[in-house]
């Protein structure tokens, strides 16, 4: 064999094909490979969500984040359910990434609202502090480049709604980037999560806790909230509105924080815990 | 010397210049990321530049510029330089080499350009958009059939060790870059991959983890077989070794892609069949880590004598510990703690920096007087070089093993009241100050990189000038 260089070539074609058709083709024939998706369903990308994860992939967002949660306790408290093979049925290449230099993004969708996006993309830093992400300016000045955008959704063999194709017409890179982030995971419902009854303050009247409670703040809820708790891509809470929005005393707002509000703010309570939210909410009412 | 046997030396010199020339520019960038993971201002993403200068874009033009330029150039140069003297023939077609040095050199510009622009299809080692690995595929055929072509026309009955692992390499590496390339093209500048979801990701990690097979070991073990025993002037201490670890390695690599997606949705039974596989892969690994230290048996006194025994025994060593941990990585016990964390660079740039590179140094170090005609313009320099490749790389791995043991650890810490102990930028601040001292490794290794630069253009203008001393002698 060591004489004769076609039949080496032979055998060494044949010794590395045994394992390359066992582990990679024969998956594409096995239906266990991809069970159905049980608790929900998965749909296909719209145009705008696909342009997005175009951009995704210019951007290469994939360097820095994954999209695959692990069926690891710590990992699902963090991120939601763990990842089913079926959700990635549209997924041209997957994206899941190998490396987590920020957070996985495989539950992003939903989790925060659409301005929380718009902002942190442009300047992470103001939303989340010591951030090392890289700032994404360009895409909110950038038109959508919708030229090929019919055609790419027939390599795919994607349906296209009429509508749909009209409405990326004044639409900038960062809509498309965003829309695409705020259907990433959606395909299963995320639990709720709900805060204990009966709260109650272990912090009343304990000044020495402030000053925790507002660095807590701001790293946790100035990016949405202000600085001066006055809004930003969240509501405003003040004194007086936090009144209005019948969340006055520090039950009612960790309660709000614990269990978040759908669209528009995360579930903090995994997260943070009770004690943690106690003092957030002691700084935010001593203010 | 005859017309043929010039027209390939002459070849043979252009790969190697190319080689150092695309090394040191894949290093540099590579400093240059390290630095932007802790100071997002090197990103200069409010610059008119910056859409092309992020880290998203330089990481694969990092990646890419080390594997397609720097390995891939010292892989023509000395799969050339050791066909012609295993053989004992002249290349099959200098001509072919030669048409093959400037389409390869064109495809590694248009690579890079094609990056910083954001074409890729995001599939790691393999982020080239279809037009480019179209170029990819011509330049390896005609790589394929001058190696190949060579061997058939050799003088030499017997195909020593490194002939096998040289065919190894060619064969592996094209069916691994034509199974994870099927894409559906939509535009010249886009396409979609032929696989979807979870068979796409295994797809990948067949051709990712194997890439650091056929690509990243065979070559450079081809380059040990044969250098070790020119530089230290004794045989290879087993003929059989070497054969079970060639064999090994081409049955064995192949099942364990899948050890890069443990815990993810690709079925359990392949994640298995991976890490068991990866277990094994131990073995013929070390038949070349064995082979290495029996044949410097009784000799190791050369290991402070001849710089080269250097680069070369570390380099394997190197290669040595990266087959011990890799597969120590794969169950699913360690897997979970580290998978996703700085750990993993820091594996791999073992396995880059240690071994790859390592033995790439010391073979152009060996080759470039060789093809000159003339002496190493200085050793002492050379030594130089490898003590700030060795300590540079060693600071690089270290700190990113205790970074991702670290930041794993935080990220899994769940305080008293049952809710997580961290968020996840507190794990982020914590390891910033070990990817500064990443980014100081990366900065030794670089420095080393450029001496070396230096050493062998230096050596090139020495042999210029003893040509035209001799000539002004006649």
């Amino acid at each position: 064999m060591y004489r004769n260089p076609t039949l080496f070539l032979i055998v060494a074609i044949l010794a590395f094909s045994v394992g390359s058709v066992v582990s990679t083709a024969v998956p594409f024939f096995l239906k266990s490979t991809v069970p159905p998706l049980a608790g929900g369903a998965i749909q296909p990308y719209t145009p705008l969500q696909l342009e997005g994860r175009d951009l995704y992939i210019r951007e290469g967002c994939n360097n820095c984040h994954t999209q695959t949660v692990r069926p690891l306790y710590s990992e699902v408290l963090r991120y939601g359910p763990y990842s089913r093979a079926a959700e990635f049925e549209y997924d041209r290449p997957h994206l899941w990434g190998s490396r987590r230099t920020g957070p996985d993004l495989a539950r992003i969708g939903g989790k925060y609202p659409d301005g929380w996006h718009t902002r942190h993309l442009v300047d992470p830093q103001a939303i989340v502090p010591g951030s090392t992400m890289p700032p994404f300016p360009w895409l909110a000045n950038r038109p959508l480049d919708a030229a090929h955008t019919a055609k790419k959704m027939a390599v795919l063999h994607l349906p296209v709604q009429a509508n749909e194709m009209a409405a990326l017409n004044g639409k900038t890179e960062l809509d498309a980037l965003v829309a695409y982030l705020q259907v990433l995971g959606t395909a299963i419902a995320q639990p709720a999560v709900t805060a204990p009854a009966n709260l109650t303050n272990p912090y009343t009247g304990n000044a020495a806790i402030l000053s925790e409670g507002e660095s807590l703040f701001m790293e946790n809820c100035a990016g949405c909230h202000g600085i001066e708790m006055k809004g930003d891509a969240g509501t405003g809470i003040t004194g007086a509105q936090l009144i209005d929005k019948n969340n006055g005393d520090e039950a009612d707002i960790v309660t709000t924080a614990w269990e978040g509000l759908e669209g528009a703010m995360p579930s903090f309570g995994p997260q943070l815990g009770a004690d943690r939210l106690w003092k957030i909410a002691n700084y935010i009412t001593s203010r | 010397m005859n017309a043929r046997s010039a027209a390939d030396i002459r070849v043979m010199r252009a790969y190697a210049i190319w080689t150092v020339i695309w090394g040191v520019v894949g290093m540099a960038v590579g400093v240059v990321i390290a630095g932007q993971l802790f100071d997002p201002a090197l990103n200069f993403a409010n610059t008119p530049l910056g859409p092309y200068l992020t880290y998203g874009h330089l990481r694969p033009l990092h990646t890419n510029a080390l594997i397609y330029g720097f390995g891939a150039g010292s892989f023509f140069c000395m799969q050339f330089y050791m066909v012609r003297r295993l053989c004992r023939v002249n290349l099959l077609s200098a001509g072919l080499a030669r048409f093959q040095l400037w389409l390869w050199n064109l495809t590694v510009v248009l690579a890079a350009l094609s990056l910083l622009l954001g074409m890729n299809t995001s599939k790691e080692y393999h982020e080239l958009e279809w037009p480019i690995d179209l170029l990819i595929v011509v330049i390896w055929v005609c790589f394929t059939i001058n190696v190949v072509g060579t061997i058939y026309r050799r003088r030499e009955r017997e195909m020593y060790a490194s002939l096998w692992y040289m065919i190894g390499a060619l064969v592996g590496v094209a069916i691994l870059f034509l199974g994870n390339g099927a894409a559906v093209p939509v535009t010249l500048f886009k396409s979609y991959s032929a696989y979807a979801g979870v068979n796409d990701a295994n797809v990948q990690w067949w051709w990712g983890h194997n890439a650091v097979a056929f690509f990243f070991t065979f070559t450079p073990t081809a380059m040990v077989y044969y250098l070790l025993p020119k530089v230290t002037r004794a045989p290879i201490y087993s003929h059989r070794l070497s054969m079970f670890g060639f064999w090994g390695l081409m049955f064995f690599y192949l099942w364990t892609g899948a050890h890069h997606l443990i815990l993810t949705p690709v079925p359990e039974w392949l994640q298995t069949v991976a890490i068991a596989f990866s277990m094994i892969l131990i073995a013929p690994s070390w038949a070349t880590v064995f082979n290495t230290y029996m044949t410097m048996t009784g000799r190791w006194e050369q290991m402070r004598d001849h710089y080269l025994v250097k680069f070369l025994v570390v380099g394997v060593t190197f290669y040595g510990l990266q087959t011990v941990q890799g597969p120590l990585q794969a169950p699913r016990l360690f897997s979970q703690l580290i998978h996703y964390t700085d750990y993993v660079p820091g594996h791999v740039h073992m396995g880059t920096m240690g071994f790859y590179a390592m033995i790439i140094f010391a073979a152009l170090y060996y080759t470039v007087p060789r093809l000159w005609k003339t002496e190493l313009f200085s050793e002492p320099l050379a030594n130089l070089h490898f003590w700030l490749a060795l300590v540079g790389q060693l600071i690089y791995n270290i700190t990113m093993w205790i970074a991702g043991i670290q930041q794993g650890a935080m990220l899994k810490e769940i305080g008293a009241d049952g809710s997580l102990a961290y968020t996840f930028v507190e794990t982020v601040t914590r390891i910033v100050p070990y990817w500064k001292m990443r980014a100081g490794g990366g900065l030794l290794f670089f420095i080393g990189a450029l001496l070396f630069a230096y050493n062998i253009f230096m050596t090139i203008a020495r042999s210029q000038r003893e040509i035209a001393a001799e000539e002004a002698y006649a």
